[in-house]
């Protein structure tokens, strides 16, 4: 379909906004815009059109099953988009007085003692824009910790296992760690012995998702919760699969010390077509005083924003964080309340429904119980039909449901990981295990089909060397002159000038 | 629970498929000592009903934009949002849809970002943009991460004018970039040049802000060449809002340029959830962190979109990438893309016209001694109160006017300054009120 | 089009998969058809700059795919004298042609001596057969 700078056209507009009858102020010349931008210049109905057009191309947990493995897709209630758009929370400047944002800074406070309970630890910031930033910020706590100890030069060195996402790796780069990967054994756990061989005096840290992104709960946290404080270091919680265990088992009384949470997964801010997200942070006692400022606190009756935090790592994103993402996972928080178990317990018995009906199809790396999520390999249909775990993807999408998230974890070849979230019904999840045992069955007697899907999405299959070699990254105006508007020519040249340096 | 979908009967005939006799034995990997004994103390579960009055309630107690006329500022504004960025954005097929991981599923989305790319680089003048940063404040530090590895160099250089909580931010992730950061105070309300040429010797960057947080407009084409001469990559912190009527950074010999992008298309929302930007000159392509989407064909040679250059990022690189960015800001970038659409280029630049208009009818309304007298201001302008800041804020708000933010607060020194940030929103009625009300708080 | 598997006779191997070949005091660097193999269809070479000094055994460079990032190991030390021009505006010619025109750079040895520990092509194909 065309693009909306394909549908401009000069002189058409749908904006109004006020105009006052004052003088007009002259920009210096130096300073002045001589070249006008060429944003669309379209109608308000075409306009409308166009981005739902675009909306109809694109497939979201509104419009069906989304089991992308690690991402939590599960329904967004639409109450919590009413509550963030009210115009108490919606219009109110981040700058605004303390005694003119009470509400703001007690919900914000009472999320906070709800994440710590969640925890099972002592205090939380907020303010983390997604999970990777709460990983960054949680890592620079740890430093700073160390740093307090005077241990700061001697403790370089932060552990990962081999199934990490790829955001605890960047992270720890980040934030100025070396790395050192630990491996998974043959029970999906972290290998103690490997685990053993590595913790020392130059260990700040463990960064660990448990569930692991195999979806399976490490059986051994005690034993490598007491590795790591036996050798003066921390734990790190990736609170990427906090979904599963909600009011069944907390991060801090399994040992960790600093857990990030993502508010977009087990606490439900719409994903976004990629965000906005939220990243708070828990942390033990003795990690509080580094936490990001301005701590939110209460104060007898009322609520503060309080700065006066000298061990504070400083601020990791602007004012207090993503707001509205807060107003929504705490209204989300609120519609269970005590009975927030009840929502881990139906994820974790969706996913291990879909694993029972699916284990004999595809290959099972880890054969156990699963938590939230489950691993499969399609590395059974590859070897003896070719078709790999792109193509199920692929497959699976003319089946109308999104795909699961393929490839990862890296230690599993062809890896398919589901997550069907709590909000499922059994009819879906009965609808998914037949396509997946329909595309199994076809690739035995037709694979060219599954290797030439998806056949009923807007687009087939896309060139992604063709994208990567020639990066085309925004709309070529140039080679369209008849849609290019108005533009005078020294502006014109100015820009290609200074590209061009 | 409202938002489950199985039966009683749904999970009976589930735990069986399984082979478990309860819901606990799928538990049964999670060792005793570590499991979890009792009921979670959280406020008892309310209705749809009661959640609406539970959070009506907490969002009354905030005094809003709509109730106190304000003129607060300070990187965030109080600027019109279209209708049709709010009927956008609730569609489901993008509300509740996920980074594009899948092209074929994605193609609304991926558009959409190509088409928000297209728009920055326009504003920017830049080559490539990214398909959005966490907020104004990241984006930043992104910057200086680009910058480090683009020319090895260990020093930044930060103008005292940026943003207060955007040089809090660089410097929290300074030390773990391995960088030093250095600031250059500003000279009656902007930076000059040749401090900032002095400065810039082997830094990797410099970040300058236009127009800068006291509203001035900094002498951008100088502050660019300056950082240039001594081989350090300008970046410039920009408004959206101004890029009708400034010349953008592109044009001015930037390296990258980024920014916070609420006033284009987001509500003030406490702060967040907004989009910050990031556009670079070409050159910088494969350093950029965060998601890009590219225009590729299909099969059979019709267009689409992909995310690309995706080597660059953690899911591939890990320890090497560019950044651990995963989640951005799609949704609020989304919003950012409908409200330029909305407002055209023409729009745009009627906007940032009203702004400085108002701006300049505001100066004199208010008649009150301007902090920085010689400078051409957008949008923002910072006037003495007489006395305390806070004070004269707290007796404005008395009479049901915010006339700013509290200089001081980041600036010492200035603790009688106060920055009025007018937007189109602001009539001259509106002014004429503030400065009745300052007639009688300030001094 | 992709190049059938060959490892030539008259070429040095790295275990890294890369290959050399010694002309005087200089030497071609390159990828072998296992490497580009594995990576599938390259993307991108990030190129290192003429005149700087590489070590034997660490990374100069990298080769992408669009799925995946590669360092690319130098088998010997010394000076970067050329980077190939034609890897950089078409990297598919690795995927073509990985000992003729997908060369990636050329290098004046600093330590000739390091050639007694490359592999032959017998031993890097036995090499490839114990992976």
């Amino acid at each position: 379909m065309k693009l909306i700078y394909e549908k401009s056209k000069a002189g058409r507009r749908a904006g109004s906004l006020p105009r006052y009858d004052l003088p007009n102020v002259e920009v210096p010349e130096d300073l002045r815009r001589t070249a006008a931008p060429r944003l669309p210049e379209i109608s308000e109905p075409e306009l409308v059109r166009h981005f739902t057009a675009l909306a109809d191309r694109n497939f979201g947990v509104d419009t069906g099953f989304y089991p992308l493995g690690s991402c939590t897709m599960k329904h967004n209630p639409r109450v919590n988009e009413r509550v963030v758009n009210l115009p108490g929370f919606r219009d109110l400047h981040p700058y605004q007085e303390e005694d003119g944002a009470q509400g703001a800074l007690e919900l914000m406070w009472r999320l906070q003692e709800i994440l710590a309970e969640v925890c099972g630890l002592h205090a939380v910031s907020l303010q983390p824009a997604a999970g990777s930033q709460g990983e960054l910020t949680g890592l620079m706590l740890m430093r700073a910790y160390f740093a307090d100890r005077g241990e700061a030069d001697e403790r370089r060195v932060v552990i990962t296992a081999d199934t990490a996402h790829g955001t605890n790796p960047a992270s720890v780069a980040m934030a100025g760690y070396e790395l050192q990967k630990v491996e998974t054994d043959d029970r999906g756990n972290l290998d103690l012995d490997d685990l053993r061989a590595k913790v020392d005096g130059r260990t700040a840290g463990l960064m660990l998702t448990n569930p692991s992104t195999l979806g399976l709960f490490d059986e051994h946290i005690t034993e490598v919760s007491e590795i790591f404080h036996d050798a003066g270091a921390l734990l790190y919680y990736d609170g990427a699969n906090l979904n599963a265990v909600c009011g069944i088992s907390r991060p801090g009384d399994m040992g960790f010390d600093i857990v990030h949470i993502n508010l977009h997964k087990t606490f439900s801010q719409p994903h976004g077509g990629g965000g906005p997200g939220g990243g708070p942070i828990a942390v033990r006692d003795m990690l509080e005083p580094f936490l990001p400022v301005p701590a939110v606190v209460r104060d007898g009756e009322a609520f503060r924003l309080d700065h006066d935090r000298p061990k504070s790592i400083g601020k990791v994103r602007g004012f207090g964080g993503p707001f509205g993402v807060f107003v929504r996972s705490y209204a989300y928080i609120r519609a269970y309340g005590p009975a927030l178990r009840e929502m881990s317990e139906a994820a974790v018995l969706n996913a291990n429904y879909l694993l029972a009906r699916l284990k004999d199809v595809y290959d099972l790396p880890f054969d156990r119980l699963c938590m939230h999520e489950f691993v499969l390999s399609a590395s059974n249909l590859k070897r003896e039909h070719g078709v790999t775990a792109l193509d199920v993807a692929k497959r699976l999408m003319d089946h109308g449901f999104h795909p699961p998230t393929i490839y990862f974890p890296l230690i599993v070849p062809e890896a398919l990981m589901i997550e069907p979230t709590e909000t499922e019904a059994k009819e879906t999840l009965d609808e998914f295990v037949e396509a997946m045992r329909a595309i199994a069955a076809e690739a035995a007697t037709d694979p060219q089909t599954i290797k030439d899907a998806p056949h009923r999405r807007p687009v087939r299959r896309l060139d992604e060397v063709k994208a990567a070699k020639r990066a085309v990254v925004k709309f070529g105006f140039e080679e369209h002159p008849d849609l290019a508007p108005v533009k005078s020519e020294a502006g014109g040249e100015a820009i290609e000038a200074a590209k061009g340096a | 629970m409202s938002h489950l979908s199985l039966t009683d009967a749904d999970r009976e005939a589930m735990l069986a498929a399984v082979g478990v006799a309860s819901v606990e034995e799928l538990f049964r990997d999670i060792p005793e000592g570590v499991r979890f004994g009792r009921d979670l103390d959280i406020d008892p579960a309310l209705s749809e009903p009661e959640i609406v009055a539970h959070l009506t309630e907490l969002a009354e107690r905030n005094v809003d934009t709509g109730k106190e006329l304000s003129f607060l500022g300070g990187g965030i504004y109080d600027h019109y949002v279209p209708a049709v960025v709010d009927a956008v954005l609730a569609r489901g097929e993008f509300l509740t849809a996920y980074t594009p991981y899948q092209p074929e599923m994605s193609q609304g989305v991926l558009q959409a970002i190509f088409e928000y790319q297209t728009a920055i680089c326009e504003l920017t003048g830049m080559d490539v943009s990214n398909a959005s940063g966490y907020d104004g404040t990241t984006v930043a530090a992104d910057a200086c991460f680009v910058a480090k590895h683009a020319t090895g160099r260990s020093k930044l250089v930060l103008c005292e004018t940026v943003h207060p909580q955007v040089r809090q931010v660089v410097k929290t992730y300074a030390p773990g970039f391995g960088l030093e950061v250095v600031e250059v105070a500003h000279d009656g309300g902007i930076t000059d040049p040749d401090e900032l040429g002095k400065a810039s010797a082997d830094a990797a960057c410099v970040i300058f802000q236009q127009p800068n947080f006291f509203g001035c407009l900094e002498p951008a084409p100088d502050l660019a060449s300056a950082a240039n001469e001594a081989g350090a990559l300008p970046v410039a912190h920009v408004d959206l809002v101004s890029l009708g009527v400034l010349e953008p950074p592109g044009a001015c010999g930037c390296a990258l340029a980024i920014g916070e992008g609420q006033g284009a298309g987001n509500f003030q929302s406490y702060g967040g959830p907004h989009y910050g930007f990031l556009a670079a000159r070409s050159d910088l392509v494969r350093r950029m962190p965060g998601r890009i989407v590219g225009e590729t064909t299909d099969l059979e040679g019709e267009r689409g979109y992909v995310l690309t250059l995706q080597t660059r990022e953690q899911h591939i690189r890990r320890e090497k990438a560019t950044s651990n960015i995963t989640t951005n800001q799609t949704l609020l970038a989304l919003a950012g893309l409908v409200h330029l659409s909305w407002l055209g280029p023409q729009g745009l630049r009627e906007q940032g016209e009203t702004c400085m208009a108002l701006g300049e009818y505001a100066k004199e309304r208010l008649g009150l001694p301007l902090v920085f007298p010689d400078r051409t201001t957008f949008k923002e302008f910072a006037v003495h109160v007489g006395r305390s800041a806070t004070d004269v804020i707290r007796d404005a708000r008395a009479q049901g006017v915010h006339p700013g933010y509290a200089l001081g607060r980041d600036y010492p020194g200035l603790d009688d300054a106060v920055l009025v940030a007018v937007t189109e929103k602001r009539t001259p009625e509106d002014i004429d009120r503030l400065a009745e009300v300052l007639g009688e708080v300030a001094r | 089009m992709a190049a059938e598997e060959s490892y030539p006779e008259e070429l040095r191997y790295h275990a890294e998969h890369d290959w050399a070949r010694v002309d005087g005091d200089e030497a071609t660097l390159g990828i072998t058809w296992f490497a580009q193999n594995a990576l599938g269809d390259i993307v991108h070479f990030e190129a290192p700059e003429q005149g700087i000094a590489i070590a034997n055994g660490e990374s100069y460079g990298e080769v992408e795919s669009v799925k995946a990032v590669s360092d690319v190991i130098a088998p010997l030390s010394g000076e970067i004298v050329e980077v190939n021009a034609k890897v950089i505006e078409e990297p598919e010619t690795i995927n073509e042609d990985p000992y003729g025109n997908g060369w990636l750079v050329r290098v004046r040895l600093s330590d000739p001596g390091e050639l007694d520990d490359l592999l032959d092509a017998a031993a890097y194909r036995k090499l490839l057969e114990s992976l």
